[in-house]
């Protein structure tokens, strides 16, 4: 099925959870959310949240800002 | 010199730094430590598939520094709210900098939404440090919403041109109940100076620093005006005359 990480579509396998995709992103252990249809996912719920096709996922890291 | 008490919290430093605009996460880091602010803000974006920079946060996270995640790049109260939620989740605080300015050219904050975005947050159970106009009405109703702080701006953002909004901003401290941090468009230590010496609880200052010639010597630069302004409310400055008034003994002793 099709889905968009931060605007980008990319194919995943039908049993694909959130912590499916987060392994392929080199992510930092800690200043790391994300969002599954604007909605707040918690870490702890990364790994038993499954993707459903054309869900828009949204992963946040910190930045430089003031 | 007192302390400063946000939501329980005691700060030595009056002086909160913003992380953009420096040249490198060094430098960054060098002039946070050299202002010895306890206060750092940070913002968060969307991040690349393949992801390979490097991680700004483990150049300011350090035990005595709260970290203040903002919700820049929002444009509704309903954007912050998801926006405080990703911050609480991905920083593990409950403070949050609450900036709402939908107009890229000026970065004026969109008061309607501020307030309504701290009333929802303060629900959720967030420390909201509004940044705001320096509109005492607004800042009076976004304490009674709950907001930690209040955040006039002396200027629009990273102008460097100081306190513009100087009358509004003597109103807004000598009514509010919570502290008031002057956020925005501060652009030399004389300007925080003078805003500490008006009795503001403290100022925000990043742009200044940050593109300064020397950004650790400016940050120290900060951190002494500020305590002196500081300092200098606490004492009392002298009142403002017209006439002149001898400091000196005006007898006649030569005769």
């Amino acid at each position: 099925m099709t889905i968009k990480v931060n605007n980008e579509k990319i194919s995943v396998e039908n049993n694909a959870t959130i912590e499916t995709i987060v392994k392929q992103m080199n992510l930092p252990s800690f200043g790391v959310a994300i969002a599954r249809n604007n909605k707040m996912v918690p870490r702890a719920e990364w790994s038993t949240t499954l993707l459903q096709e054309d869900d828009s996922i949204v992963v946040v890291k910190a930045a430089c800002g003031g | 010199m007192e302390n400063l008490v946000i939501a329980g919290r005691e700060f030595k430093s009056r002086l909160f730094l913003g992380t953009g605009k420096f040249n490198s996460n060094i430098l960054m880091e060098q002039s946070i430590l050299a202002s010895e602010t306890e206060m750092v803000t940070v913002a968060m974006k969307r991040i690349d598939m393949d992801n390979q920079e490097d991680d700004m946060l483990s150049h300011i996270v350090h035990p005595h520094i709260q970290l203040l995640p903002n919700t820049s790049g929002v444009r509704t109260a309903e954007e912050a709210v998801l926006a405080a939620q990703l911050a609480r989740e991905a920083f593990g605080t409950n403070w949050l900098k609450l900036e709402i300015h939908p107009d890229p050219r000026y970065l004026l904050p969109d008061s309607i939404e501020t307030l309504k975005a701290t009333e929802e947050l303060v629900k959720l159970g967030f420390v909201v440090l509004p940044y705001c106009q320096a509109d005492p009405v607004l800042c009076k109703r976004l304490e009674e919403a709950g907001a930690a702080t209040v955040m006039p701006l002396a200027a629009p953002i990273g102008t460097n041109k100081g306190l513009r909004t100087e009358d509004f901003l003597r109103i807004i401290i000598e009514q509010s109940n919570v502290p008031v941090v002057v956020d925005a468009g501060i652009g030399a230590p004389s300007h925080a100076a003078a805003a500490m010496e008006m009795g503001a609880s403290a100022c925000l200052v990043n742009t200044a620093i940050a593109v300064a010639g020397n950004p650790v010597e400016m940050a120290i630069a900060f951190k002494e005006a500020v305590v002196a302004g500081r300092r200098a409310y606490e004492a009392g400055l002298g009142s403002v005359g017209v006439i002149a008034e001898a400091s000196s003994p005006l007898t006649a002793f030569l005769g």
